[in-house]
């Protein structure tokens, strides 16, 4: 089973306390953007196997959405951190970093 | 190729089972095919077969990472259906039905199609309405499907408990000629037919990169070094995503793990498949006894083919009140796969970015039943540049808006 910190709580929920919100840091176009963009926000993902940035929500603790750095080849967690943020914290890069050298932010 | 039959099989006996010929060849890669199809599983293989049935294109691999069968198509609980709402949706999962109808004959193969019937439990107000409205729908599509009453339920189910305490059973989308066939005989009977037209089934060979020159698809990298090839096909299902990325887009897909698990085997009780898509689940009794049960799919990206325990609990908690008698069953086994999803729970054969490279994918939950009909457009599509059975299946359709979405007839996996 899935443990996950929330960041704001603190506390150490398993995955039945959460629900998944799919990839983090997209970038948000409204009206007025191109069909590009607004086709790359709402549906295009990079879907990765190895390390991907999502969100969850504490849905049966404190309730706020947070953002985690998870593998999808393992299910190994590298870190979760607050969800007002565009990239996640350097201890979180550096954790994983240290387990996959090469790893870079995607674009 | 030696054709099965009853007699083949006393000639074989009477040898003691010593003269069976191997049903496909495993050869080592040529340096070039006229098409590559990656992934093979029921959708790579009947694209290859029907590449060479329908428009005479034989110089055909088919690549396959582990063993052929062995993703998806191996591990689905085999629900063939097509009561879509939809007209695109309608029109192929319709065609892969019919083909099924025939396919051991087509294959000489034996696929075990049962065409037991399928109902899909109405047990909200909402669903009586929309069941109702998918009905309609069907009639005008040529899908043979009828809205029945609770009590026409109780006659084809006689376990099932109509007035469960949270969700009474207030009718249902029944499809006569719906049912289930033997998922590794698809994969085997089109896997023997490509191997007999001489196309070559690759095993243990992963594909790690496309190449391409000026926009155009030159060939793969694979773990048995580069094979070049002027058409390419993508049918990786999960991986879907990952060969993308390889070629140089990106996918409205997303990847998640879904799981299902039979019970021990016990005597005959249940000769139609249920689906109770208000509570995720769904049910029908194998030939050996077995009750295969499944559910929902897990709600975060996933490669490992393992799921999380607690769906399968919430899986069996709800059938249970639907049918009490599966109470004290024990599970036999548990397994998972991972699962292609679109933004409107629809498939995307199609054309890419990349010229001659062509895309098979997003079945998500619900592939199994469309195998024949798939592979009959994505090879017309690959072998023409068009199929009118694939035309609305673009990956085109989430820039345009067009969205197929079944999101609301396909809601629970099957
Ligand atoms: C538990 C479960 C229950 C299901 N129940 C039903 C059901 O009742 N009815 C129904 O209609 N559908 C059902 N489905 C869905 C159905 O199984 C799939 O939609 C269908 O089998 C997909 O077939 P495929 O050929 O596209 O994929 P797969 O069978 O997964 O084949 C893809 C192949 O590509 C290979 N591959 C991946 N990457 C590479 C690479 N880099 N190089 C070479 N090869 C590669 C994989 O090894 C795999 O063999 C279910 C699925 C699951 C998991
Ligand atoms: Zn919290």
């Amino acid at each position: 089973m899935l443990l996950l910190t929330c960041p704001y709580c603190g506390v150490e929920a398993d995955e039945t306390e959460l629900s998944p919100g799919g990839e983090a840091h997209l970038k948000r176009f409204g009206p007025g953007a191109s069909d590009e963009d607004f086709e790359a926000y709402l549906f295009l993902r990079d879907n990765p196997k190895g390390v991907h940035l999502e969100r969850w929500r504490h849905a049966n603790g404190c309730g706020k959405w947070f953002l985690a750095a998870r593998c999808t080849s393992t299910l190994e967690v590298f870190g979760t951190y607050p969800a007002q943020t565009t990239r996640p914290p350097e201890d979180v890069l550096e954790a994983i970093r240290a387990k996959r050298p090469g790893w870079e932010m995607p674009a | 190729m030696r054709r099965y039959s009853a007699f083949a099989i006393a000639r074989e006996a009477a040898r003691h089972h010593q003269g069976w010929e191997r049903a496909w060849r495993s050869p080592e890669p040529r340096k070039k095919y006229d098409a590559i199809i990656v992934g093979a599983g029921g959708h790579g293989l009947a694209t290859a077969y029907y590449l060479g049935k329908n428009h005479g294109l034989k110089n055909v691999a088919v690549i396959e990472k582990g063993w052929l069968g062995g993703g998806n198509t191996g591990r689905n609980t085999t629900i063939i259906r097509s009561n879509y709402l939809q007209d695109p949706s309608a029109a192929i999962y319709e065609k892969a039905r019919s083909l099924y109808e025939t396919m051991s004959q087509d294959l000489n193969y034996n696929v075990m199609f049962s065409p037991r019937g399928v109902i899909m439990l109405a047990q909200t107000h909402h669903e009586v309405r929309g069941y109702q409205r998918t009905a309609h729908a069907n009639q005008h599509q040529g899908v043979s499907t009828r809205f029945i009453s609770p009590e026409e339920v109780k006659k084809l189910v006689p376990i099932i408990n109509l007035d469960g305490p949270r969700y009474p059973v207030l009718g249902g989308l029944w499809q006569a000629r719906g049912g289930t066939a033997r998922h590794d005989a698809v994969a085997w009977g089109y896997a023997r037919a490509c191997s007999d037209m001489g196309m070559d089934i690759i095993q243990k060979c992963e594909v790690t990169g496309v190449r391409s020159s000026n926009g155009q698809v030159m060939g793969v990298e694979t773990t048995k070094g580069p094979i070049d090839c002027d058409k390419l096909g993508i049918v990786v299902a999960g991986h879907s995503g990952v060969l993308a990325d390889m070629a140089g887009f990106r996918l409205p897909i997303e990847s998640v793990a879904l799981q299902a698990l039979v019970s021990e085997p016990i005597k005959p009780c249940m000769d139609v498949v249920v689906m109770a898509n208000t509570v995720h689940g769904y049910m029908s009794q194998s030939d050996k006894g077995e009750m295969v049960i499944g559910g929902g799919a897990d709600g975060y990206n996933n490669y490992t083919q393992r799921g999380s325990f607690h769906h399968i609990e919430e899986t069996v908690r709800a059938l249970i009140e639907t049918f009490p008698m599966i109470s004290r069953l024990k599970m036999l086994r548990q397994w998972g796969g991972i699962v292609d999803m679109t933004g409107d729970r629809s498939p995307i054969i199609s054309k890419t970015p990349l010229g001659n490279c062509f895309v098979n994918c997003g079945w998500g939950t619900g592939g199994f039943k469309a195998i024949p009909g798939s592979g009959w457009a994505m090879a017309e599509l690959m072998a023409k540049g068009e199929s009118p059975l694939a035309a609305e299946f673009t990956m085109n359709r989430f820039k345009a808006g067009r969205f197929i979405d079944e999101s609301v007839a396909a809601g629970v996996a099957h």
